[in-house]
């Protein structure tokens, strides 16, 4: 049975939930399966026992009249009786959604851009936003603590949906929506923007990496870190590149002069798993691929194509992925 | 009129009934009142608009509460033309085209009238329609009544003429009696528009 | 019967001349019908053909068939194509044909403004496919959210051609609407009190009450889109106090009336179609009327299940989560109607009973995936996936498609004067069934495994990949059905054998003229005393309806019986105004102000206003009646 197959699929399924809040929501939609696989299934035989009574052409009976309209009645009143509970679970489950069980240590903001996540991790309190951790495409959370998400939008609307954790919420211009996260088992989950926000809304996809707290903790560290410094000869050379090319408008390397704001920081971008929000795996060769020509991979990217010389762009690459 | 009812085989008609018209409502009448309705529907829509970002705006409207004066001397116009536009039918079902003419003519006045205050107002307004979306709203929505009072205006033109052309008569004025609708309708929903702009800003706020 | 004499006379009176004038000039209703269903069907092929392809580029991952672009724009032509311009307009065209014949009347209350309504639905359909020729066909989906639908990401004509088409279909189906209601209040046959219409009637009444107060909301919307596109005005985007979420209100309060508004039409000929194969009247006919017009009504109350993922407060939310549940009853009435009446009857498993079992069955699918998504939490899953896409399929094709086909196969033979083949209805009804169910069902599973709508391609690997084949299968098997369809309409055409005035012994009033009907429909204005006129002796009820025999009114101008809205008492006699050019040009001058508003030629727009004046001007302008004292 397909569903059977959704559940132990390797898919991102809503099915195969793996933390508390998307297991309640994976029970709701197994009840609801199974509701609507009865009303289908009455109905259908209901509808097929009168065929004992077939004939073959209108003139083969004659015409009758009568009936009682009972049966609809009763009809009604079943079909209400499972609305009704329908309705009722779902309140408690929405309810229950709205607050995690414990406070949130962790606050991320998630902001969506035409095509890519911006991810910027907040004090617990989600107040003051914590410039020195920036990031994207990535989420990293500790494994079984609430972790708070603020989400909006730089352009127009998108949604964070990682089916795994959590249900969807749109990231809206002006306006920034409060929700929840979990994981209750440590790796990787995929997750997709899920309203069409134009030419590459097919290409916009992040990842929540789920950590034991120490991992975490470190992490955050190393995150929290300027990029470091070129070590070898070549990754130097890369940096001066990189900071003479017009790499610098779009993007941030902090501890360098890079600042620009139009594409994802690239501080750490050589520790990252994807490249261009999940297009690509992050290889030193699709690297270069991307840096080549980004629109080849990804049409319609707001990263132009540079056509920077082979020799400079083998330097660029050696500084990147420098950067872990 | 009348028309007899024809049996089949020429037998004796079997009822005779009215050409439509008077005394009971005709088709076009009923569509003009379901004109009418999908027409509020439009206004209800679009004020429903205005109070939404109201709401999701802390300071609206942001010029600060409008002065009202132009708009009451316009309200006055309006509601007052729908007196002649009355006058109008009264006179028709009492046969006398003359009378109709006069009051078509008076109504249309009062209704340029109002088109030439109304346009003196936007030239007096600080912002344009591009400045915010309060500004937008306000030119949108009183632009929209100003196209339906326009509209009312040709029609009553059309009466007028016809009219003169003799189309009317006691019995058989739908033409007339859907356009004076029409023309109250449009007053009515300028109160709406008038209360939503120039009222509640210096009710609550 | 109406003596010879008579016949001819009306003939006389009523055919339209032919030639060019009269296909331009004529205002028959049957003419207006037959019309509607070819555009609206070829619109059906167009969206169809434009998923055909859409499937191919989803057939398999990272698939370069088509470019971004290019499938934006035909998921969103795909979607505006069949919901506005063919799920509506074939039911409008069903409608149009028959409404006078079901009500015992000669034509429409507005002759013209029917004619009026068609010629504008074309021009909207052309002025959308100029868009789509000119390579600047809408790509923002069909329901269009800004920002992204706004200036600002949206710079090029698109969205003008998406707002005025849209806009000028507006009009044509509010004046539809209008029509439909007047006629129904207005020009029932004597007798035919409310409690006495046939079923079909509450269907396309509520849709065009619905109509009158939903489309508005739409009108609205699309004004301030084009204003902000054009013009520069604000009202979607924060930086300048509007919201996004503003349009999405007034969308989708327009959007979901909307969606009952192309079914419940569909719902209601299938009411007419069941009594005919149970060969019984039907159980519960007040049960039903009610149910259709609460499913109008409740229909008004549950626009933000739409919107369930924008960070609404969970306490409003619960209250359109209780209205879509409460939206589920009427519906469940309908199809416990028709059970029961199949129940109790003896049915025939004609083509046209069917592909009305294949609706039922498909109806309570679509409905039930309703239900899930209506659960707001299970929603925060599902919506905008896979999940919905199938969602909207089972309705769409399920509700509408379905019946429509089994109401070609019950009312062709009336159109056309012609039964279609048996058999080849029957591989019609089987592959289309299978070839939905092949292609639509999958797509439950592909959105609970986590695959989003509108994406042009997806990645390998996902556990998606073999689903996506198997719907595309379905979906060409699904076409072919349809493409069967077609086969067998043009083969009946050309020697399907003559149907008569009644094929199928049904018992409403249309089968009581001839196949095809004589211009002036009905010789004598039937006296209905039942709600089966046709069946009266055999069901041994004691009142007789008078259909044969009864007042012919005048014979020497177009005139028909106006009676009462609610009980149907005659009051007063009808005339019609005589065939006229002037819908036409008046609907062209709307077509040129439209392409003005598009390209911003000012002129072009305030020349075709103008015209449109003294069109509509001339089109009322009607000489003076002949007054006896
Ligand atoms: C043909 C048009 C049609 C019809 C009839 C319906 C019928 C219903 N729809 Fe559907 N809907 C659409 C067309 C339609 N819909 C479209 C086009 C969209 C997508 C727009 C887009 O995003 O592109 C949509 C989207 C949509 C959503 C938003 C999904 C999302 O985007 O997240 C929701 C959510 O509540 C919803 C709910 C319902 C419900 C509760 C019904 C109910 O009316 C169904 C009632 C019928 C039944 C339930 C079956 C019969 C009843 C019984 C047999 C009784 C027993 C049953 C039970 C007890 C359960 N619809
Ligand atoms: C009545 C409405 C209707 C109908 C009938 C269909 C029919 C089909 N739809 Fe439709 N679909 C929508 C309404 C409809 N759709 C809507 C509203 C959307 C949402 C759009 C949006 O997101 O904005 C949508 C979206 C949509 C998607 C999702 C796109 C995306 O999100 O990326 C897909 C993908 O598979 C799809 C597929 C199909 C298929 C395979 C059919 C098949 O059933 C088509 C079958 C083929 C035909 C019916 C044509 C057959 C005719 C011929 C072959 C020619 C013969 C005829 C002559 C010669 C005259 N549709
Ligand atoms: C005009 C702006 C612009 C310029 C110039 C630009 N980029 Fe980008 N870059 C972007 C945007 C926007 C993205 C995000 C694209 C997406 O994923 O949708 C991006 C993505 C990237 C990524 C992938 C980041 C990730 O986590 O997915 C890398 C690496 C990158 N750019 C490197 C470079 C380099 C090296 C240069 C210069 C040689 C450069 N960019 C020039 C805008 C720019
Ligand atoms: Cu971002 Cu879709
Ligand atoms: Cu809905």
């Amino acid at each position: 049975m397909w569903l059977a197959m959704a559940a132990c699929a390797r898919a991102p399924s809503t099915l195969g939930s793996a933390s508390q809040p998307a297991h309640q929501l994976t029970v709701l939609q197994w009840w609801l399966i199974i509701i609507a696989l009865a009303v289908v299934l009455i109905i259908g035989v209901l509808l097929l026992i009168p065929l004992r009574r077939r004939i073959r052409t209108v003139a083969d009976a004659p015409l009758t009249s009568g009936g009682t309209t009972t049966p609809i009645i009763i009809g009604v009143v079943i079909s209400a009786a499972i609305l009704i509970f329908v309705f009722i679970y779902s309140a408690v489950v929405l309810v229950d959604d709205a607050k995690p069980s414990t406070v949130p240590r962790l606050a991320v903001k998630v902001t969506g851009h035409r095509w890519w996540w911006e991810v910027e991790y907040l004090a617990a309190d989600s107040s003051n936003v914590d410039q020195d951790v920036m990031g994207a495409n990535e989420i990293h959370i500790p494994v079984g603590e609430p972790v708070r998400i603020l989400g909006t939008s730089a352009d127009v609307i998108h949604d964070f949906w990682v089916p795994q954790l959590q249900g969807k919420i749109d990231l809206e211009p002006g306006r920034t929506n409060v929700f929840w996260i979990r994981a209750d088992k440590p790796g990787r989950y995929r997750g997709q923007c899920a309203e069409y926000c134009g030419l590459q809304h097919a290409h916009m996809i992040i990842w929540v990496v789920a950590q034991s707290r120490p991992e975490f903790e470190k992490w955050l560290a190393r995150e929290r870190a300027p990029a470091p410094a070129p070590a070898t000869p070549l990754e130097k050379e890369g940096q001066q590149a990189f900071l003479s090319a017009p790499c610098v408008l779009c993007h941030t390397i902090r501890g360098t002069g890079a600042g620009g704001v139009l594409g994802p920081d690239l501080t750490h971008i050589g520790s990252r798993l994807t490249l261009g929000a999940g297009t690509l795996t992050n290889t030193p060769g699709n690297l270069a691929g991307w840096i080549e020509n980004a629109q080849s991979i990804k049409p319609g990217v707001d990263m132009p194509r540079l056509d920077l010389p082979p020799a400079t762009l083998h330097k660029i690459i050696a500084y990147l992925e420098s950067l872990n | 009129m009348a028309t007899t009812i024809v049996q089949p085989g020429g037998t004796p008609p079997a009822i005779t009934l009215p050409v439509n018209g008077r005394p009971h409502h005709t088709a076009g009448w009923w569509g003009m009142v379901l004109l009418i309705c999908t027409e509020a529907a439009l206004f209800v829509f679009l004020l429903f608009s205005y109070f939404y970002l109201d709401a999701q705006n802390t300071t609206w409207p942001p010029p600060g509460p409008p002065d009202i004066t132009l708009a009451v001397i316009n309200t006055i116009l309006l509601v007052v033309s729908s007196v002649p536009a009355r006058l109008g039918m009264k006179s028709i079902r009492r046969d006398s085209r003359g009378g109709l003419s006069v009051c078509i003519i008076v109504t249309m006045l009062m209704g340029i009238a109002f088109l030439i205050i109304e346009a003196i107002e936007w030239s007096q307004k600080t912002f344009t329609p591009q400045t915010d979306a309060y500004s937008s709203l306000f030119f949108t929505i009183t632009g929209f009544h100003y196209a339906h009072v326009t509209v009312g205006l040709l029609m009553l033109l059309v009466i007028l003429l016809r009219n003169r052309a003799g189309h009317f008569n006691a019995r058989r004025h739908l033409a007339v009696e859907n356009t004076m609708l029409y023309w109250h309708f449009v007053g009515v929903v300028w109160l709406f528009v008038f209360t939503t702009f120039y009222i509640t800003p210096h009710w609550w706020r | 019967m109406a003596t010879a004499t008579i016949e001819t006379r009306l003939h006389r009176l009523w055919e339209t001349p032919n030639g060019l004038y009269g296909f331009l000039a004529s205002t028959d209703h049957k003419a207006v019908g037959r019309r509607y269903l070819v555009t609206a069907f070829v619109f059906l092929a167009a969206g169809g053909v434009e998923a055909m392809v859409m499937r191919a580029q989803l057939i398999k991952p990272a698939n370069h068939l088509l470019s971004p672009e290019a499938y934006n724009q035909l998921f969103t032509m795909h979607g505006m194509t069949m919901i506005f311009w063919y799920a509506s307009p074939i039911l409008s065209g069903i409608s149009n044909y028959f409404f006078p014949l079901w009500i015992g009347a000669r034509d429409f209350a507005f002759p013209r403004l029917n004619m009026f309504s068609y010629w504008t639905y074309l021009m909207s359909g052309v002025v959308l496919y100029t868009g789509y020729i000119a390579g600047v066909a809408p790509d923002r989906g069909w329901f269009n959210y800004t920002p992204l639908a706004g200036p600002l990401y949206s710079p090029g004509l698109n969205e003008n051609f998406y707002c005025i088409a849209l806009l000028l279909l507006t009009v044509s189906t509010t004046v539809g609407a209008i029509n439909f209601i007047v006629t129904a209040f207005k020009l029932r046959a004597p007798g035919m009190s409310v409690g006495r219409m046939p079923l079909a009637l509450y269907g396309t009444l509520t849709a065009s009450f619905a109509n009158v107060f939903a489309l508005p909301s739409l009108s609205v919307s699309l004004t301030y889109l084009y204003l902000e596109h054009r013009f520069g005005l604000h009202f979607f985007d924060v930086a300048a106090g509007g919201r996004p979420l503003l349009w999405q209100h007034l969308f989708w309060i327009f959007a979901h009336p909307w969606v009952y508004i192309i079914i419940l039409p569909a719902l209601s000929f299938v009411s007419m179609i069941v009594p005919t194969f149970s060969r019984r009247p039907i159980i519960g006919y007040t049960w039903n009327a009610l149910g259709v017009v609460a499913t109008g009504v409740l229909g008004f109350g549950v626009w933000v299940h739409h919107m369930f993922a924008t960070g609404l407060p969970p306490m409003a939310m619960s209250f359109f989560m209780a209205g879509s549940m409460a939206v589920v009853l009427p519906s469940a009435i309908s199809i416990f109607v028709w059970l029961v009446t199949i129940w109790h009857g003896r049915p025939v498993m004609s083509t046209a009973m069917l592909f009305v079992f294949g609706f039922i069955f498909l109806f309570v699918i679509g409905g039930v995936d309703g239900v899930f998504t209506g659960s707001i939490p299970a929603d925060w899953q599902v919506t905008d996936t896979y999940f919905v896409v199938s969602h909207i399929h089972y309705v769409l094709i399920g509700i509408n498609v379905f019946p429509i086909l089994a109401a070609f196969y019950y009312w062709l033979p009336k159109i056309t004067g012609r039964l279609m083949s048996e058999r080849l209805g029957k591989w019609n009804f089987w592959v289309m069934f299978i070839g939905m169910n092949v292609a639509f069902f999958p797509m439950h599973n592909l959105g609970l495994l986590g695959m989003p709508r509108r994406i042009y391609t997806y990645q390998a690997g996902l556990g998606w990949t073999a689903t996506n084949v198997v719907v595309s299968i379905g979906a060409y098997v699904f076409a072919l059905g349809v493409l069967l369809f077609v086969l067998n309409f043009f083969w009946s055409l050309i020697d399907g054998p003559v149907a008569g005035p009644n094929p199928w012994d049904s018992a409403s009033l249309e089968w009581a003229t001839s196949s095809p009907p004589p211009p002036y429909n009905f010789a004598v204005i039937p006296t209905v005393r039942s709600r089966d006129p046709l069946w009266e002796e055999r069901l041994g009820l004691g009142k007789r309806s008078e259909v044969f025999e009864g007042p012919v009114i005048s014979d020497e101008e177009k005139v028909t019986m106006g009676t009462t809205p609610l009980d149907g008492m005659p009051q007063q006699v009808m005339r019609f105004p005589e065939d006229s050019v002037y819908p036409f040009l008046t609907a062209l001058s709307l077509a040129a102000i439209c392409y003005g508003l598009i390209l911003g030629l000012w002129g072009l727009a305030l020349g075709g206003a103008v015209f449109a004046f003294f069109f509509v001007t001339g089109w009322l302008w009607y000489a003076p009646q002949p007054v006896e004292v």
